[in-house]
């Protein structure tokens, strides 16, 4: 079965062109041309992964991504023609997964969905419990689910990713580029921004205090590893 | 016939003053050790005493060079102080000899008319007739001594030289200026100013007037004493007047000054102060105008330039806003258009194996150009952020030997392209930098790519050394190098060492001027040395914390084994 793409963009020689490119990779695109009518283009088609232009006309494109990621987890990679640190910051903080700056090559955008829709056939049953022992994080890693205390912490794929890849190895320190080659699948070093502000988001979730993060641990200068089970 | 004789105001007492006795030099003589002690403390002393005074005399010229009430006031009170001192001695002078003036001629009429009854009551007494000469005398004394009241009260002296011994009693022993008696001895009138006794008071300044008097006896000699106390009571008090009149005179000058400076100071010290706020940056700020008068003017034109000033600023912000937005605006409308024809370019060029040769090679020169065009737009916008000034630093703490490997290890299929090695000292120890690691990325890949690119295809050394406050890293080729001056612009826009070379990594020929905007926002160094056939060497320099000011780097910007070749 083919991926279902959600593109939602205004430039309609864009999206023709990203239609060819994304029909010729194996994916089913669907097109929504702007801010507006995408969130209910999003409920009708359902898709597996969203490409989001962050300037759309009508709703913004980071309102289109708050208003997803308020009801899915589903990956969404940002196009963007600003490079400009803020609007990069502000699209991850506002739910984006990944983001690809314009102009990209269309190869480079395939391999930035494919990492996104990795799927994780791990049939075998694999638990992980990593953080303080009176209060310990529990991740059933087949099911996909993360529980504290016993109650279940929804968490997006992207966020579930990063927190699997460090209670992999709770003693390991993971370096930001290490992180963005395991989680992102990036092969050459990448924006480290994007784990910076992935943490973030995790540790809003997971941790007690995220002031004071018991499961998520910076390594200043080095990178971040699990807190000890 | 009255002659005046040059000589005033002789003591008539003639007592010796104190400064013909001997002095008195009977202290001990001091030992030498003492004198010594006593010579350190006084160079120490004296020492003091130069540095308070140099201090002092800077801080007076601070004051005086700062305040210009001060030196207005000082120069008024100067001048004005010696205007009226110049006058008030004319004036005391002018008074004065204009009082003694009518004193003598009064005090000659006087003795004029006395010496009448004078020459008759003497003229034909003889010494022999003692008795007859005293009587004579002492007539005439209380004759004269009731006389005259013109000239004031006086006493009468006389003098005989040639008196015989009996008459001793009759004549007056007062003493009188030897000029004076000198002249009247020898049968001349004079007049001098003395000190006088005034019916036995004390001595006073005063007006003395000789006449001799030829009898058949000898030469009586009749002195006639004005006392001067009324005279330079006047003077002392015409002295006193000038004298306080002269003050008050040269005080109320110089508070005028004071005061009309303070009109020209007080609004110049409010621009001044109104100025240096504009300058600080408050634009709005403008000095509050009275009038119509030059300092109303002055006023005035300070507010029309600051308002010019804001007039102006606030375009250029405008400009400036503008033109961000023009760069932003840009940046995306370029973008998106220029994503469609890559990922068109990506068909094409992926198909190219179908196609007919002449189609195949367009579709590969769009693909290699449009590589190109992008990089240079990626470039052009990236300056103009920082021209924009919108570039924000994100430092982050960071290995430097990290990035420089990264780069390193990405450059190596280019380096192999160029038949290149890439040797690297890296310390044992981390070297932990505070820096955006994106931007120092760019700046190691455009050095490293710079050296490949010149380095003809012999090695090329990246140095990374660290020290307390600084870290550095050093890219050094041993290519053609740089012509003397070159140094200067390799970090201009568009530069090209030589126009003739080939270009194997294309570069925009903006990387090095970006690489220096990224290297000046970390507040480190970047800089180049460069010599015709030894290689040229860039040298990027860091603080280890954002903020922290350089002052040197851990590694020289010329390399050690090119140190002396230049000679």
């Amino acid at each position: 079965m083919k991926p279902r793409v959600l593109v939602v963009d205004d430039d309609s020689a864009l999206a023709e062109m990203l239609g060819i490119v994304l029909r010729a990779d194996g994916f089913e695109p669907a097109f929504v041309p702007d801010g507006n009518r995408a969130v209910t283009a999003f409920r009708e088609s359902k898709p597996d992964i969203v490409l989001l232009d962050l300037m759309l006309p009508g709703l913004s494109g980071l309102d289109v991504c708050r208003a997803i990621r308020a009801e899915s987890g589903v990956p969404i990679i940002m196009l963007t023609a600003k490079s400009d640190t803020v609007d990069i910051v502000l699209g991850l903080e506002s739910g984006a997964d990944d983001y690809v700056v314009k102009p990209f090559k269309p190869k480079e955008l395939v391999a930035r969905m494919r990492a996104r829709l990795r799927h994780h056939d791990d049939i075998a049953s694999e638990s992980l419990t990593i953080g303080p022992p009176d209060s310990p994080v529990s991740i059933d890693v087949p099911g996909h689910q993360v529980r504290r205390d016993g109650s279940p912490i929804a968490l997006t794929p992207l966020e579930f990713d990063l927190l699997v890849a460090l209670a992999r190895k709770p003693r390991q320190v993971f370096t930001r580029e290490v992180l963005l080659e395991q989680v992102w699948g990036y092969r050459h070093a990448a924006d480290t921004r994007l784990v910076n502000v992935h943490v973030q988001r995790l540790r809003s979730k997971v941790e007690r205090d995220p002031e004071k993060p018991e499961i998520v641990l910076t390594v200043r200068g080095v990178g971040y590893k699990a807190g000890p089970p | 016939m009255i002659e005046n004789v040059p000589v005033t105001s002789t003591d008539v007492d003639g007592t010796p003053s104190a400064s013909d006795r001997p002095f008195d030099r009977a202290s001990p003589r001091p030992r030498p050790d003492t004198l010594a002690a006593t010579g350190a403390v006084l160079a120490a002393w004296w020492l003091a005493l130069r540095r308070w005074a140099i201090r002092a005399a800077r801080t007076a010229a601070r004051i005086w060079g700062e305040s210009l009430q001060l030196r207005v006031a000082v120069t008024t009170l100067i001048v004005s102080g010696a205007v009226v001192l110049i006058v008030g001695l004319f004036l005391v002078d002018q008074i004065s000899e204009g009082v003694l003036k009518a004193k003598r001629t009064a005090a000659i009429g006087q003795v004029d008319s006395a010496m009448t009854s004078a020459r008759m009551a003497l003229g034909d007494t003889s010494f022999a007739d003692v008795q007859g000469v005293a009587n004579a005398v002492t007539n005439l004394k209380s004759e004269l001594a009731l006389n005259g009241t013109d000239a004031g009260l006086y006493r009468v002296v006389i003098k005989a030289d040639a008196a015989p011994e009996a008459l001793s009693d009759v004549f007056d022993t007062d003493p009188i200026p030897v000029a004076l008696t000198g002249l009247v001895e020898q049968g001349r009138a004079a007049v001098q100013y003395g000190r006088v006794r005034s019916s036995n008071g004390p001595l006073v300044p005063g007006l003395i007037v000789g006449e001799p008097i030829q009898s058949r006896g000898g030469l009586f000699q009749i002195y006639y004493l004005f006392p001067l106390n009324a005279e330079q009571d006047t003077i002392a008090l015409v002295q006193r007047t000038v004298l306080l009149a002269g003050l008050g005179l040269v005080l109320f000058v110089a508070m005028i000054a004071v005061l009309v400076t303070r009109q020209v100071v007080g609004p110049v010290r409010v621009a001044a102060r109104t100025a240096a706020r504009v300058a600080g940056g408050d634009l709005s700020q403008r000095i509050r105008v009275r009038g119509s008068d030059d300092i109303a003017r002055l006023g005035q034109a300070f507010n029309e330039m600051a308002a010019s000033l804001q007039q102006q600023i606030q375009r250029l912000e405008q400009l400036s806003r503008l033109q961000r937005r023009f760069t932003s605006d840009v940046s995306h409308e370029l973008r998106t258009p220029l994503t469609t024809i890559r990922m068109a370019s990506e068909v094409l060029h992926a198909r190219r194996g179908d196609f007919p040769p002449q189609l195949a090679r367009s579709a590969e020169l769009l693909q290699t150009e449009l590589d190109r065009f992008e990089m240079l737009l990626a470039d052009l916008l990236e300056i103009s952020r920082y021209d924009a000034g919108v570039a924000r630093l994100e430092p982050d703490d960071i290995d430097l030997r990290s990035v420089v490997t990264r780069v390193v290890d990405a450059n190596r299929i280019l380096a192999g392209r160029h038949g290149c090695e890439i040797v690297t000292h890296l310390p044992d120890d981390g070297v932990s930098v505070e820096i955006d690691s994106r931007r120092i990325e760019r700046i190691l890949r455009n050095l490293v790519g710079n050296a490949l690119d010149h380095g003809d295809g012999r090695p090329v050394v990246v140095t990374v050394a660290s020290s307390d406050d600084a870290a550095a890293v050093t890219v050094r080729d041993h290519g053609v190098g740089l012509r003397p001056g070159e140094a200067g612009f390799v970090f201009d826009r568009f530069w090209r060492g030589d126009p003739s070379r080939s270009r194997l990594t294309g570069g925009t020929g903006l990387g090095l001027a970006i690489s220096l905007e990224d290297a000046r926002l970390h507040g480190g160094w970047l800089e180049a040395w460069g010599e015709r056939g030894v290689g040229a060497q860039f040298r990027l320099t860091l603080p280890r914390r954002v903020g922290q000011p350089l002052s040197s780097s851990p590694l020289p910007l010329e390399p050690a084994d090119a140190v002396g070749s230049s000679s």
